[in-house]
């Protein structure tokens, strides 16, 4: 495809562990404003936003439709709105196609997640499994992520020291980004007498729970200069299904990961993304899927990850350097989050953590337990 | 307008239901999904191979399921594949519709199989909507989709006799056309000489929101195949063509902040369908379409709906009831399927519209087949808070 589609401006609100004091329509006027600000686009029928593509999710917010609620913050009044109901990075997927249909010139993209709101790691996830044989045994994501860590740790050499390291480099790497979630600092110790939430995921092993919302303005390739003077462009995206029962899956093997990747970089025409990708930022809920991504995304050795780790490889890769998923994003939005950053990075915007002369970058995004349903994105500027 | 013509054009080429039911207990939910898969891809002469996306949508809160394409990937036959989950409330199906169309016509996918699916069985339909209002402001006042205000508003301006007579004519028309749809829910075999009495004494929800006058709470699943049209042309005897969707919601509140009646709002279906016959150069709805598949949750909404839709003034709706021109024969046949009064699996019901509509231009409806050639066809989808997703379909490929 000769045609591209612009990302033209995103605004966040900062991510936090308990956005107790407002609801999910403020967090998100918090993020429509700067963008109609920093934009000029406005609501007109022929020339401005007409269709908005939503993420948000009914049981994180206990409500039937819960775009439903969103739809006076987010202008849908007399116009399109369409939820995605899973990791928003599709939601940016499903606005591109939107856009390259020819049906929309400009879509606004908005998710919302208030995690603490809900039981997210445990009731919620919980409910993701059938209801006759997963669910009685009390498989959530996080303890079927757990079933993946203990598998993958075994088949790539990944020790209990390298998930703590991870976490070290997530919190160090936070530290500097001001939209990440405020956390300590911790040590390699620290993280390692931590408590199981399900072995061998320690407490800091887990992302913690939090609350975010998260917005975007899309745009075709014809009238992104309108909105900004450097847009950033989504030249690849791909997703991909993966078994449901966990025991027809091989946990470690990142089939709808490796399967989600080259349909993205075949859609962007890349052929060796540890050449031709500067950036990267994996949906890391757990500290083991960041070499298991690693060698999903073809910047590993299949069952390398161990060695990886030890050569530097994260952060020779410039590999999440927001923190990731592991420092905090709400669940549904980890993927989103990590196209924002590619987007601040990839406008030259990312502050402390910028990498200089960075041209393309990679967003991965994860829906359901241990990576069943995987999706990339692949931005340039 | 700025609506570009699309990328490329996009067509149906196969069309799947399960037979709807209050209780499908032999089946779990992956189960009833794969039937109307299976149907969906024997329609098209397809294997999954041919398949290149899946687009997947219901409402999590009535069987609490969270994102159930995981779990029906076993159904869906989503393993390997590229898939979305969209969900909009009552207009999830026809959102699905929409977005498979969208995907076929960016390029990016070639075949694209749109799902919807509920076992309202499974969970409390009316608890499950009722959840849908802001907890601070509108739970309190919402009665899950149990409204009689249209009821109260025909009543006011048509007056109680002639509107009870039509809606609950409408009620009839639309069961005899369930009769002779198989897949259909309910089909109760009512007669004409049975209006007054059932006008009269049929029991009552909310006014004169009577229980028969409202939709069902089924179980079913469709899955309707879309590909693009040199797929489509290769693959299928019988394409039909996607031409233009638009979907129009509004704000959450109904307006019962401001709502005054020197100042009406259109409604989103009036909305829709100006702005959809606007760009497609159509001046005379009724007139130019064929069939009209409307998603009408009851006889009251189906009733007052029509004038929105063909952009009516007056009591031209009710005189085409009142004629019996919706009928299978009549000027514009409405929902020959027997419409969501008889068969409402709320994420699969706004898909079933374009689906059915798809048949009548195929001219494979069987029994409940439009006579007369059918070559332009209209199918809406409803939810929220008075949403609507508008979808035209043609038999040719020349506009």
């Amino acid at each position: 495809m000769g045609r591209r589609v612009a990302i033209c401006a995103v605004a966040q609100i900062r991510n936090e562990p308990d956005i107790w004091y407002k609801r999910f329509q403020g967090m998100l006027l918090e993020c429509l404003e700067p963008i109609l600000e920093k934009t000029g686009v406005t609501f007109d029928m022929d020339k401005g936003i007409r269709n908005i593509v939503t993420c948000s999710d009914d049981v994180f917010d206990a409500r039937t439709i819960s775009d439903n609620g969103m739809t006076d913050v987010v202008g849908a009044h007399y116009r399109g709105e369409e939820k995605i109901a899973q990791d928003g990075l599709n939601g940016l997927g499903y606005a591109m196609a939107c856009i390259l249909s020819g049906h929309d010139d400009v879509v606004l993209f908005m998710g919302h997640c208030k995690e603490s709101q809900s039981e997210s790691k445990r009731t919620c996830t919980n409910l993701a499994y059938d209801p006759f044989f997963l669910r009685p045994l009390g498989l959530d994501f996080l303890n079927v992520n757990a079933l993946q860590a203990r598998a993958y740790m075994a088949k790539s050499g990944v020790t209990d020291a390298h998930l703590a390291d991870i976490v070290v480099r997530s919190r160090k790497n936070a530290a500097r980004n001001p939209f990440a979630r405020p956390n300590p600092m911790v040590s390699r110790e620290e993280v390692m007498a931590s408590p199981f939430l399900a072995d061998p995921i320690r407490e800091l092993h887990a992302w913690p729970v939090t609350d975010w919302a998260v917005g975007m303005l899309l745009c075709c390739e014809e009238r992104a200069r309108e909105f900004t003077d450097r847009p950033v462009w989504i030249t690849g995206f791909g997703n991909c299904m993966d078994r449901y029962f966990v025991g027809d899956r091989d946990l470690a093997s990142n089939f709808s990961l490796k399967q989600a990747a080259a349909r993205a970089y075949a859609m962007a025409g890349i052929r060796d993304p540890k050449k031709e990708i500067d950036v990267f930022e994996f949906n890391d809920a757990c500290a083991h899927q960041l070499p298991m991504i690693a060698e999903g995304v073809g910047l590993a050795e299949e069952g390398q990850g161990g060695k990886w780790l030890e050569a530097g490889g994260p952060d020779r890769y410039n590999v999440n350097l927001s923190g990731g998923m592991l420092n905090g994003n709400p669940i549904m939005l980890g993927g989103v989050a990590r196209a924002v950053e590619a987007y601040l990075q990839l406008r030259g915007e990312a502050g402390e953590r910028q990498v200089k002369g960075a041209r393309r970058a990679l967003a991965h995004g994860t829906t359901g337990g241990a990576g069943q349903h995987q999706t990339v994105l692949i931005l340039e500027n | 307008m700025v609506h570009r013509k699309k990328n490329r054009n996009v067509a149906v080429i196969g069309v799947g239901q399960t037979k709807h039911s209050s209780h499908r207990e032999d089946v779990n939910q992956p189960e009833m999904v794969y039937e109307a898969v299976r149907e969906a891809l024997d329609d098209a002469g397809l294997t999954m191979n041919d398949i290149d996306c899946i687009v997947h949508g219901n409402m999590e809160l009535f069987e609490m399921i969270h994102q159930p394409d995981l779990w029906h990937e076993l159904g869906t036959g989503a393993f390997g594949k590229s898939s979305f989950r969209l969900s909009t409330g009552g207009t999830t199906g026809a959102t699905l519709f929409c977005a498979a169309d969208n995907l076929v016509a960016s390029g990016m996918y070639d075949v694209v199989m749109a799902i919807g699916f509920e076992k309202l069985q499974e969970g409390n339909t009316t608890a499950g909507i009722t959840n849908m209002a802001d907890p601070l402001w509108h739970r309190h006042l919402q009665t899950g989709a149990l409204t009689s205000t249209c009821a109260y508003d025909v009543i006011q301006e048509f007056g109680l006799d002639r509107a009870k007579r039509a809606s609950m004519m409408y009620r009839i028309i639309m069961d005899k056309h369930a009769c002779l749809n198989p897949k259909a829910h309910r089909q109760f075999g009512l007669e004409f000489d049975q209006l007054e009495y059932l006008m009269e004494s049929s029991a009552k929800l909310i006014g004169e929101l009577r229980i028969i006058h409202m939709c069902s709470q089924s179980d079913g699943a469709c899955a309707v195949i879309l590909a693009s049209e040199e797929k489509a042309k290769r693959l299928s005897n019988k394409p039909v063509w996607v031409r233009d969707h638009i979907t129009v919601h509004r704000e959450e509140s109904f307006n019962i902040m401001a709502y005054d009646k020197r100042y009406p709002l259109l409604t989103t279906h009036r909305a829709a369908a100006q702005e959809l016959f606007k760009r497609n150069g159509i001046s005379n709805p009724l007139e130019y379409f064929d069939v009209f598949e409307m998603y009408d949750p009851s006889s009251w909404w189906g009733l007052d709906w029509i004038r929105e839709f063909f952009l009516l003034e007056g009591d031209e709706h009710l005189k085409l009831v009142e004629n019996k021109e919706i009928m299978l024969d009549g000027k514009m046949p409405i929902n020959p399927s027997g419409g969501v009064i008889a068969t409402n699996p709320i994420g699969a019901t706004a898909l079933i519209r374009p689906a059915e509509a798809a048949l009548q231009i195929r001219g494979d409806a069987g029994a409940h087949q439009v006579p007369k050639p059918v070559r332009h066809a209209l199918a809406s989808g409803f939810g929220g808070t008075m949403w609507t997703v508008l979808i035209m379909l043609e038999k040719e490929l020349n506009w």
